[in-house]
């Protein structure tokens, strides 16, 4: 590696990786995964490393891939529903929501304001879910044990929550073309409310813990820096962009469904602790996300209207000739559908864009030249669901 | 010992004659094996009770139960754990250097189990309850901890697997470092002290706690022991530097390809270190077997009792304190953790030397 790339590479990491890095020695090639602690599902990557400093990453996918996209083909619109619900297994009801929303833009299909809401509300919950996962992975990989069991001790109330929805605890089959399943269940509404405000407060807990911990912040600030030029010219959507400084939120950029109503902020990362667009930014602005999803959750909850929640659409529906792309803001960055229909009853060719395939292919640039330590905070910190990637 | 095996004498030249013509290194060799025998089962049983504890604090602060189901609260679960782990197969990875690899967690275990030999765990006959009694027992303490390191090292090679290399390589460079400010930082007690003696120095802490060395000369003792405690948690690889083992970096580091009984030998030596490093600051800092109040609670002889109770009350908060950072902190990065060691902790415990040299002089 020339010098100049590695002192650039290695920008942002500490003054004895920038050392050690520019000294040749001999490579060590490690896999790490697909069996690795601190693997997110399936992953591998073949690290070339001297000593602790990490020279070249190849990421391997494919240890998962199931066809998904072929199989849309196979399936008529309603079909393939439950399959998306598997494109992100966090964050089952987001992906549901975009499929829905995908195919009824297509088909020209009105949904009911109640179910709109409906939407909203899951979206924003699962939304929680997703990042509290993230909070206690992330603390895992910096060797943090405990935000892991405080989140899934507050995700337990999310997931209840699903449960009498739909009474599932993973994959949500909820959503309908059209609108959603089912009314909410009685006693959802105080249910979700006092989540709200049983939660919020839980947050400063987690900042306490962890955000604001001295050996966390020096484990994450400063390190693995994504710049925005880099992360727009990667195609880094969703936290990790505005992690970067980046204000792109498709909910405020591209508003769908009932987000225009709604009065909620961007969290954008300024910098606190370190350089924009590093690891503990990446980290940071998923906790202050959470704080604006609980603020959306409230003004649904309070706003939701009366009425139906589904527009009857006939099982064996056709959608007209035509194409659409349509994206969201899930929890993890732009999830877009590219469905093109030949006016049959299941897409002609349905492609998904997902966030993590593309947020996976920065980590080599992130990460090379620093420790494999960072190496695994910068990876969770990406917050990459293998099974989207491999779909 | 010698006290002992002179009351044993003393006996066979009073009551059991018959005995007379066993030779005196016989009974060395016997005494040897009891006392090997006494510390290795305070070992193992600490080691066990501790796991279970540990279990119960970090069920505790992530409110959860911890175990519950063998035995009421689930006490009896080290024992459980501990006959499962004999009962696991034992596997050697074909990549493996099979006779290192067998031979090292005896080693780590060594280093952990000889550091008890020399530490003064109460008084009786004005005496030092223990099992001996060195007057360089500081020194040889210091020494005799740092055989642990060459069991890791060993470990890590011979699994023939590059994270464990990793893992045992990344031990060698941090318990290295961080004996020296381990070393540094008694210095400044022995300074005061002016001797090696673990049971003299903590004779010289008699008379409540204003007397232990921590509070004797206030801020540079109680920064010997916070550069002690810190460093003492880097000996034993705990949060947050249990970087050689490091689970969610390099999967267990130098212990990944142990199983069963073998694995749990790293595991005891590991809590007996914890054990024996809080030990080890409750004998130089926190005044040993002495008790916080200026007298004795138990009179005469009948202080043995008072003192082991103090000891151990004492030492065992140090390890709950380690158990309590364990499910608090994140873990340091290797090369931040030398830089707390060689550019932080070393120049704090050379000041404090120099501190402690002044205000005697003075």
């Amino acid at each position: 590696m020339p010098e100049s790339e590695t002192a650039k590479q290695s920008e942002g990491f500490s003054e004895l990786s920038r050392a050690v890095s520019t000294f040749v020695g001999e490579e060590l090639v490690i896999n790490f995964g697909p069996q690795h602690p601190s693997m997110h599902g399936v992953l591998r990557l073949i690290v070339k490393s001297e000593g602790e400093i990490v020279s070249e990453i190849t990421p391997v996918i494919g240890y998962l891939h199931r066809g998904m996209e072929k199989i849309a083909e196979r399936l008529n619109y309603h079909q393939f529903m439950p399959y998306t619900d598997r494109i992100d297994y966090l964050a089952s009801m987001n992906c549901n929501f975009a499929y829905a929303a995908t195919v009824e833009k297509l088909a020209g299909i009105e949904i009911p304001k109640r179910a709109e809401y409906i939407r909203v509300i899951m979206a924003e919950l699962n939304r929680i879910a997703s990042h509290l996962v993230f909070f206690g992975t992330a603390g895992l990989e910096s060797g943090a044990w405990t935000p892991i069991v405080y989140a899934f001790r507050e995700r337990e109330y999310i997931v209840d929550l699903f449960d009498m929805t739909c009474g599932q605890r993973l994959t949500y089959n909820y959503f309908r073309i059209g609108g959603v399943a089912d009314d909410l269940p009685k006693g959802f509404m105080e249910k979700a409310r006092a989540f709200c405000d049983y939660f919020e407060p839980k947050i400063k807990e987690y900042n306490e813990l962890l955000s604001y911990n001295e050996i966390f912040i020096k484990r994450t600030a400063n390190v693995a820096v994504l710049p925005p030029e880099t992360a727009v010219k990667y195609s880094v959507t969703g936290p990790n962009l505005r992690a970067s400084g980046v204000k792109w939120d498709l909910r405020k950029n591209e508003p769908y469904s009932i987000y225009p109503e709604i009065d909620f902020d961007i969290p954008v990362s300024s910098g606190e602790k370190g350089m924009v667009g590093d690891t503990w930014n990446r980290y940071i602005i998923r906790m202050r996300e959470m704080e604006e999803s609980v603020k959306i959750i409230r003004q649904c909850l309070d706003k939701i209207p009366e009425g139906d929640y589904l527009t009857k659409v006939p099982r064996l529906f056709k959608a007209p000739p035509g194409e659409v792309y349509c994206r969201f803001e899930n929890p993890r960055g732009e999830l877009g559908f590219y469905l093109i229909s030949d006016g049959g009853k299941s897409p002609y060719r349905l492609k998904i864009r997902t966030p993590s395939f593309a947020h996976l292919w920065v980590l080599p640039e992130i990460s090379t030249g620093g420790m494999i330590s960072d190496l695994i905070v910068a990876f969770g910190s990406l917050d990459l669901v293998v099974p989207e990637i491999d779909r | 010992m010698q006290q002992l095996i002179d009351i044993v004498q003393k006996w066979v030249a009073g009551y059991l004659q018959f005995l007379e013509p066993v030779p005196i290194e016989i009974w060395y060799i016997l005494f040897m094996f009891i006392f090997a025998g006494v510390v290795l089962g305070m070992v193992m049983l600490f080691a066990g009770v501790a796991s279970y504890a540990e279990r119960k604090v970090a069920g505790h602060m992530q409110s959860r139960h911890g175990p519950n189901r063998v035995g009421p609260h689930g006490v009896l679960q080290f024992v459980a754990d501990g006959i499962k782990l004999v009962l696991k197969e034992d596997l050697i990875p074909d990549a493996a250097d099979k006779i290192l690899f067998r031979f090292a967690p005896y080693i780590v275990f060594l280093g952990c189990f000889a550091v008890f030999a020399a530490f003064p765990f109460s008084m009786v006959f004005g005496q030092s309850l223990g099992i001996t009694n060195l007057n360089i027992g500081l020194l040889y303490v210091l020494a005799i901890s740092s055989i642990v390191v060459v069991g890791i090292i060993m470990a890590g090679w011979a699994s023939g697997n590059k994270w464990s290399l990793l893992g045992g390589l990344r031990s060698a460079a941090q318990i290295v470092s961080y004996e020296v400010p381990i070393g540094v930082s008694f210095l400044t007690i022995v300074m005061i002290a002016g001797t090696l003696d673990l049971f003299e120095i903590t004779r010289q802490q008699d008379g409540g706690f204003w007397r232990w060395f921590v509070f004797r000369y206030p801020p540079f003792t109680m920064s010997a022991f916070f550069i002690y405690f810190v460093a003492s948690l880097a000996e034993t690889n705990r949060v947050p530097f249990d970087i050689p083992e490091a689970e969610s970096e390099i999967v267990a580091g130098y212990h990944t390809e142990y199983s069963g009984m073998r694995f749990s030998f790293f595991y005891m030596s590991e809590y007996g270190n914890m054990l024996a490093v809080s030990s080890l600051a409750t004998i130089v800092f926190l005044g040993g077997f002495q008790s916080v109040l200026p007298f004795h609670i138990l009179p005469g002889n009948w202080f043995v009792i008072e003192g082991l109770c103090w000891f151990f009350g004492k030492a065992l908060f140090l390890v709950f304190v380690q158990m309590w950072l364990r499910w608090t902190l994140p873990r340091y990065r290797v090369d931040q953790l030398m830089h707390l060691a060689w550019k932080v902790l070393l120049p704090f415990a050379f000041v404090n030397i120099m501190g402690i040299g002044i205000w005697m002089l003075i």
